[in-house]
């Protein structure tokens, strides 16, 4: 049953993961460089209808991501040790940390700036600019996270003998 | 100097350079 549900909350992590971390490429390599060359018509629109369910399924999945591997950690038994950085677990531990700070600049960076770029909450046009340069920032950075975060990810009990 | 994280390419050299930082601590800590 403990395997079963390991392989459960292993599944949805993921899941979610995938959703995010394609979500956040999308916004990075893909919705960026769009809304650079598109008519102030179509980017209205945009900002109406595609990046705020974009963002949508972004923020929840980042969290779902968190929650659903950090429940997985805790199963094993090595969430503490994973977070202090101990032994082994030190290689998943890297990981997780780095996904919780990506899941952090996701709710308390990208997603309130994006709330007054989007025109969810008042802001003038000075206060958008400045939000919008803090969530593109917010928004490399996790995608210069990702990548040493997928390494320790992916490295935790798959990699070679000896290379840590 | 300009902010590497303003082009893609710096963003994924930063990871990449990044990667290597972490995985020289992360090896030091693991017995």
């Amino acid at each position: 049953m403990s395997a079963t549900m390991e392989l459960f909350f292993r599944w949805g992590h993921f899941l979610s993961g995938i959703t995010w971390i394609g979500l956040l490429y999308y916004f990075n390599f893909v919705q960026g460089s769009f809304l650079k060359k598109v008519t102030p018509e179509g980017k209205a629109e945009a900002f109406k209808h595609l990046v705020p369910l974009a963002l949508l399924w972004f923020r929840w999945a980042a969290l779902a991501t968190w929650l659903f591997g950090a429940v997985l950690l805790a199963m094993q038994g090595r969430l503490g040790k994973a977070f202090m950085l101990q032994g082994e677990d030190a290689v998943i531990g890297m990981g997780a940390w780095l996904g919780t700070i990506m899941l952090l600049n996701v709710w308390g960076i990208i997603w309130r700036n994006q709330k007054k770029v989007l025109g969810m909450v008042p802001a003038s046009a000075e206060q958008k600019a400045k939000a919008a340069r803090m969530a593109f920032l917010a928004s490399r950075t996790n995608t210069m996270l990702s990548i040493p975060m997928l390494f320790f990810m992916a490295a935790s009990g798959h990699a070679p003998t000896g290379l840590f | 100097m300009k902010n590497p994280l303003d082009t893609i390419t710096g963003t994924i050299i930063s990871g990449f350079v990044l990667t290597a930082i972490l995985y020289v601590i992360v090896a030091a800590l693991v017995p």
